[in-house]
């Protein structure tokens, strides 16, 4: 009875109101209305009887609306992850397109069928920060088996695998890594009831998405193979080349990087051989001379040996070194 | 002895009605809602639909609300209007609802769906299913003790 007064008092007065009110959850929430929601009708009939006119208003009948469990999962890193020596980072996202908040527990799949190599774990990120990219340090780490936090209806989070290059890779070769979400709550074939789960007081019913989904990312090793060549020439007091006191040698070192990948911080090294004699201001880098002081040049020798510092080189190139010593 | 007990019965159960009968000695008309899910259950390959009572209801889910009414009194009832605004959370289910008396601007204005139009930035726009704001139904004559159950299905939002 209660209702049926309230609901008549907000008759006269409410129509306006009521137009913005139906209207609002379909454009709140794209994936439905909140679990929890009521839903109330009600009806009310005017009508004559002789020379009177009378209104009556029926029961209000309620409904709860339910929490449906569904998700989404993206792989957001469209192109391959080029993998070198160091960490990759993996980009994914998960909707929550269930109507309640709801976390969801993680699962990371790195040995996917068609792999050529199986890639290493290191963590699984949440995007705490909401700004879209991996912030070492900041973004939270999920222990293994721990949750995502709570994911509102219609809410996504971008979640970051980091992920190294096993041993065994070689340049080249590809792999992907499946994350898979699924509601806390639970999972299952569509409209499984988990009953009084479900967030606002009612059930949890398994959506279409079963309430678990996955999602793929890929990444490439992009590795470099370094092969080093010496040779060596010698010029003789008598303008012949015999190996005698007094004859020059030079000796060229030859690096050439293989792969798509680079190689990082590499030194073209070699120690003066005995019995010889490094010939000062001799140094060179693919032609052009350095320096024998440690210097800001990348070359240093000294009678010890020679010392080129070549940093990163990409993949298809050629350094050559060569320096002088003559034979005691 | 036994006649005695039975109109005292019989007695009893009108002392318990008295409230209800009095209440409607100025309102002949009772309305009764109701409201079921119409759930597609695959029973031997085929798909079937089951109205139940909505124990477990998500969005998408299609509801049959009611409302069944009955002229109790003892006089013609003319000009019966039974008016039920949409509830929120829900729109009116586009199957159907051609056949209805709707109204999209909260009860203002009435008409067939195809009829009406709402506007927004771009101007008037056909009113579609999930713009109705409100349903009736108008029975010029209610006899007495005809009754009926007007329905609408509605999906939840």
């Amino acid at each position: 009875m209660k209702n049926h007064l309230a609901m008549r008092a907000a008759w006269g007065t409410a129509t306006i109101a009521a137009l913005g009110a139906v209207l609002a959850p379909g454009l709140a929430h794209a994936t439905g209305v909140t679990a929890g929601t009521l839903i109330q009708n009600t009806a009310t009939a005017t009508y004559t009887s002789g020379t009177s006119s009378g209104s009556v208003t029926s029961n209000t009948v309620t409904v709860r609306v339910d929490e449906l469990l569904d998700v989404a999962v993206a792989g957001l890193t469209t192109t391959p992850a080029l993998a070198g020596a160091s960490n990759v980072v993996l980009d994914y996202s998960i909707t929550n397109t269930g109507n309640g908040p709801e976390a969801f527990n993680l699962v990371v799949n790195t040995a996917v069928a068609g792999n050529q190599f199986d890639a290493v774990l290191q963590s699984v990120v949440v995007d705490s920060n909401g700004n879209g990219t991996y912030d070492a340090g900041v973004d939270q780490v999920l222990t293994t088996g721990q949750p995502t936090p709570s994911i509102a209806a219609d809410g996504s989070l971008r979640v970051f695998l980091i992920v190294s290059l096993p041993g065994t890779a070689t340049d080249g070769q590809t792999s992907q890594v499946q994350l898979s979400a699924t509601a806390v709550t639970g999972s299952g074939t569509p409209g499984t009831v988990f009953a009084g789960q479900g967030d606002g007081g009612g059930d949890a019913v398994v959506g279409a998405s079963t309430a678990t989904q996955s999602a793929n990312d890929a990444l490439t090793a992009a590795l470099a193979t370094v092969a080093l060549t010496k040779s060596a020439t010698v010029v003789d007091p008598f303008g012949g080349s015999q190996p005698v006191p007094g004859a020059v040698v030079t000796y060229t070192l030859v690096a050439t990087v293989n792969g798509t990948g680079q190689a990082d911080n590499l030194h073209v090294t070699d120690v003066i051989p005995a019995g010889t004699t490094y010939e000062a201001g001799t140094l060179t880098l693919d032609t052009a001379a350095l320096t024998d002081a440690n210097d800001t040049d990348a070359g240093e020798a000294s009678a010890a040996g020679i010392d080129v510092d070549l940093g990163n080189v990409a993949g298809g190139t050629t350094k050559t070194v060569t320096f002088n010593v003559k034979i005691d | 002895m036994n006649k005695f007990l039975i109109a005292a019965a019989s007695g009893l159960l009108a002392t318990m009605a008295a409230p209800a009968v009095s209440a409607q000695a100025a309102q002949p008309i009772e309305l009764k809602g109701d409201v079921k899910v119409d759930k597609v259950v695959v029973e031997n390959g085929k798909e079937k639909h089951v109205l139940i009572d909505p124990k477990v209801v998500v969005p998408g889910d299609k509801l049959i609300f009611s409302t069944a009414y009955r002229n109790a009194g003892t006089e013609v009832v003319k000009d019966f209007v039974v008016t039920n605004p949409i509830p929120a959370g829900v729109a009116l289910a586009p199957l159907g609802a051609d056949k209805l008396e709707v109204s999209v601007d909260g009860g203002k204005t009435w008409g067939r769906l195809a009829a009406l139009t709402v506007g927004n930035a771009a101007g008037p726009q056909p009113a579609q299913a999930g713009d109705v704001t409100h349903v009736r139904w108008v029975l010029p004559v209610l006899a007495p003790g005809a009754s009926g159950t007007l329905t609408y299905n509605a999906l939840v939002r």
